[in-house]
């Protein structure tokens, strides 16, 4: 019997899996939950949801996840991982809840898979040259080597002399589960293939594939033709397994989950907290690679946003991610943040583009807001980069409501990388759009932009690290003072180097505490039971600035600005040190 | 010979059916613990049970209590768990269910204890996407009277009653005073200071069946019986199919079976008391 284990076998048939469908297939007494994904892919699955062994044959196929009908744990095309528990929105499932898989292979109609089987699907020769045509399959209560012996048996028409008899039939090969039977009537002939599914001990799938598909007219006698004949030797079989002992059922071997999934995980007690559920209501291709996504309250009012605030997103694979608030003022029912797919994510935005979907609940953040907009300019500029542009949309929309002066120049490859077009076209004329300039060029509009400084106007600058620094640069050489220039990075591409050791005296909470190397200010706060806000956690958004009151910071962040540094007056714990052996901060 | 060799589950008192649903002296058959058992009621509504399988004729204890005969096949020791509430003089007990469920009893009662799957199995009605988050709860296991008990439960529900619009959280209280039957109290809709009381008594036909008894102790004057009755059936007949495709039907204790997450810390709890107790029917114990 261990034998069965390591050959392919057919469980179910091309058709047995159209659109969106779940099939129930069992080959050895194993169950499967078999499924195609809407890229075509077929999966074989132990038919157990990991939680509560749930059949997954009865789950909901989205086209990309199977879904359990117990608790909507959702599982991935292809990998069977779970990609979301609805009952914890705010954790991550672990990366190592995985269903079993199973090899599949579709091929002549049929869907293949085995236990282990040895090396690749074996081809079959016979249905290699034609159309291969499966047919109804055909379950039988008995054994499989008994039906595999009666099948010898099998008597039927050429697919050219179907409404004949009298046919002459050899049996070519009988082996390794299938027959191949041959139909000769004079000058015509067809080739039978059927295969033998062991189901269990004593139940048993037969699949017959013609080896030419029938002309179209004869197609439905031809069917029928074989599913009565197959129907009657399945009858005589039935018979002769019924005069037989039964066979104890088979009993497959489920595999216990790994030690670490066993117990149960703990609330994790991160210091970016996100206390906010959010539902995904709508999410759509607001332009080429940038997924705008619509969150709406569970349960409460969500909180006030300010132009500029950005949320953490805490996503379904347990990393923690910043999005700007693209709302308008007044615009209080929904939070719409837009997210950019990098080719070089390291999980995040690829986990927003393809896991998260519309209904899923999110875990995110209070809105914070370090990048916060004036409104008391003679004039703002905003220079958007790419995806850049969710804050400064914001901001612009705030300033067009009140009717304050603005100009929008958003940077963007081509038209159809305009994100929030909708949004962009109710702004009217405050929004110049700058197309696919290479850097020179971009250098060049930026000067032309920044040319007539006039005090009391302000620049917003976000966009990718290069343009930002461009375009601080340009305004400075342009006159723009330090404390008129507005900018926030994506992220903090800098190295940080973090081998220094120092002191760290916390003035108002009377503690002194060693940092060693190779940990930051934040987290040795946070051991201690000094609760500190936080965010993106390198240096980029601004979230746990903190007042120094003496000594010289080492800063290794990209959100202060040059004064502000140079000041030496705050420093953001995440990523920043000390250049003297101590600092005091005001916590 | 008993066919069930576990002694703590032989032990156990067990209901096997509801008395309002019977005649005076008419004789109803039933298997428990996959013994053949007839009894009757009286008049007086005094009840007897007796074996029709193997030792046929022979008596065996039984009590009517909470609305049901109740019985037990190995030896009976003290009485029924407590449920104080049903004493209560304006409340309505009555049976809202007997149905029958091609499932093990722990897993049916793991089922009860379980909120993270109101919004996916009964959708509108105990709750709705996207509220699907289980908040932090209690459980404990009450020493005095070796019980299981799950407080500060917390979920929401769009029909959190009849009288308010709109859904609302509802908090819950689980009670597991028997290996096979749970006691749930969930706030009253119309009494801000009291609970309802639902229970399910699981009759274990074998290991793989059971015949689950739902008792309703309730604070309710508006409804009449019937509606009381088909909200109790909707909802059971919504978790009968996902109970009967749960694989394997016995309640794995190894705790390497299935994945625990926090919302399951009561069945957790549960499968821990199953196993120190030594219950090896309906359930698939650890590897020792």
């Amino acid at each position: 019997m261990e034998t069965q284990h390591r050959k392919w076998h057919p469980i179910a048939a091309s058709s047995d899996l159209p659109l969106r469908h779940t099939f129930h297939g069992q080959l050895l007494g194993r169950e499967f939950a078999v499924w195609r994904a809407d890229d075509g892919y077929v999966n074989v699955w132990e038919n157990r949801c990991l939680h509560r062994g749930v059949r997954l044959s009865i789950g909901i196929n989205d086209g990309a996840e199977l879904k359990c009908q117990y608790h909507g744990w959702r599982y991935a095309n292809r990998t069977a991982g779970c990609t979301y528990i609805p009952a914890h929105p705010a954790d991550a499932p672990a990366r190592t809840i995985c269903n079993r898989t199973y090899p599949a292979v579709e091929r002549y109609g049929l869907v293949w898979s085995g236990e282990t089987p040895d090396g690749e699907l074996p081809e079959i020769s016979e249905l290699e040259a034609g159309s291969p045509c499966a047919l109804r399959a055909i379950p039988v209560n008995a054994p499989a080597d008994l039906v595999t012996k009666r099948l010898a048996e099998y008597r039927f028409q050429p697919n050219a002399k179907i409404d004949g008899q009298g046919a002459e039939i050899t049996v070519e090969t009988a082996q390794d589960g299938h027959l191949s039977l041959s139909s000769v009537d004079g000058e015509v002939s067809t080739k039978l293939l059927l295969f033998v599914q062991p189901v269990d001990s004593n139940r048993t799938v037969v699949r017959g594939v013609l080896s030419d598909r029938p002309k179209q007219e004869d197609e439905l006698r031809v069917f029928l033709h074989h599913s009565r004949r197959l129907s009657s030797l399945r009858d005589l079989i039935e018979a002769e397994a019924a005069g037989l002992p039964v066979p104890e059922p088979m009993q497959p071997v489920i595999h216990r989950v790994s030690e670490e999934l066993a117990s149960m995980p703990e609330q994790t007690l991160s210091g970016r907290t996100a206390p906010l559920r959010v539902e995904v209501s709508r999410k759509w291709e607001t332009a080429a690679g940038i997924a705008g996504l619509k969150l709406v309250p569970v349960g409460e009012q969500l909180p006030t946003f300010q132009p500029g605030a950005h949320i953490d997103v805490h996503m379904p694979n347990g990393l923690v991610r910043q999005y700007s608030l693209t709302n308008g003022p007044g615009e209080t029912r929904h939070y719409t943040i837009g997210v950019k797919l990098e080719p070089d994510s390291r999980g995040g935005s690829q986990c927003m583009h393809r896991e998260v979907r519309e209904g899923d609940v999110l875990a995110i953040s209070e809105p914070r807001n370090n990048f916060p907009l004036r409104r008391d300019a003679v004039k703002t500029l905003f220079v958007a980069g790419g995806i850049g542009i969710t804050p400064l949309l914001s901001m612009a929309r705030a300033l067009h409501h009140s009717d304050l002066p603005h100009e929008l120049h958003y940077f963007s490859q081509s038209e159809k990388h305009m994100a929030f077009p909708e949004v962009l076209e109710r702004l009217g004329s405050g929004v110049v759009p700058h197309l696919g300039l290479d850097p020179a060029e971009t250098g060049k509009q930026l000067k032309a932009i920044l040319s007539r400084y006039q005090p009391a106007m302000h620049l917003y600058v976000c966009g990718p690290g290069p343009m930002l620094e461009a375009t601080r640069k340009i305004a400075a050489d342009h006159g723009w003072p330090d404390n008129s220039i507005h900018f926030e990075y994506f992220k903090n591409t800098n190295e940080v180097d973090d081998s220094s050791s120092f002191e760290i005296d916390l003035a108002r909470s009377v503690m002194t505490l060693q940092v060693p190397a190779g940990k930051t200010i934040l987290a040795v706060l946070r051991e201690n039971g000094v609760d500190v806000p936080s965010s993106c956690e390198q240096g980029a958004c601004g979230t746990c600035l903190t007042t120094l009151l003496e000594g010289e910071p080492d800063h290794q962040d990209v959100y202060l600005n040059e004064s502000e540094k140079s000041s030496g007056n705050c420093i953001m714990t995440c990523v920043s040190r000390a250049k003297s052996g101590r600092l005091v901060l005001d916590i | 010979m008993a066919v069930c060799s576990d002694k703590t589950v032989l032990n156990q008192w067990y209901a096997i059916g509801a008395t309002e649903e019977i005649e005076p002296e008419r004789m109803t058959e039933t298997v428990l613990l996959e013994e053949e058992l007839s009894y009757t009621v009286d008049a007086l509504g005094s009840p007897k049970v007796w074996r029709t399988g193997h030792d046929a004729g022979e008596l065996v204890p039984s009590q009517c209590v909470y609305g049901y005969v109740w019985t037990c096949l190995g030896e009976a020791s003290g009485e029924v768990f407590a449920i104080p509430e049903f004493s209560e003089p304006d409340r309505r007990n009555m049976n809202a269910a007997t149905i029958g469920v091609n499932v093990s009893a722990p897993r049916a009662i793991e089922n009860f204890l379980d909120m993270g799957h109101f919004p996916y199995v009964h959708t509108d009605i105990l709750g709705v996407e996207p509220h699907t988050e289980v908040k932090e709860y209690d459980v404990e296991i009450s020493i005095e009277n070796d019980e299981i008990l799950a407080t500060r439960c917390r979920f929401f529900q769009p029909m959190a009653s009849q009288a308010s619009g709109g859904g609302a959280d509802v908090e819950y209280i689980y009670r597991v005073p028997h290996p096979f039957c749970s006691v749930l109290y969930k706030s009253s809709p119309v009494d801000d200071k009291r609970m309802d009381v639902i229970a399910v008594f699981l009759q274990p036909v074998d290991q793989e069946h059971i015949r689950a008894h739902m008792m309703l102790s309730v604070l309710d004057e508006d409804n009449d019986d019937k509606s009381i009755r088909l909200f109790q059936q909707t909802i059971f007949g919504q978790d009968k199919p996902i109970l009967e495709n749960q694989f394997p039907k016995r309640l794995p204790l190894d705790p390497r079976a299935e994945t625990p997450i926090r919302a399951d810390k009561s069945a957790i709890t549960y499968r821990r008391w199953l196993s120190r107790k030594g219950i090896t029917y309906g359930v698939i114990p650890a590897a020792a």
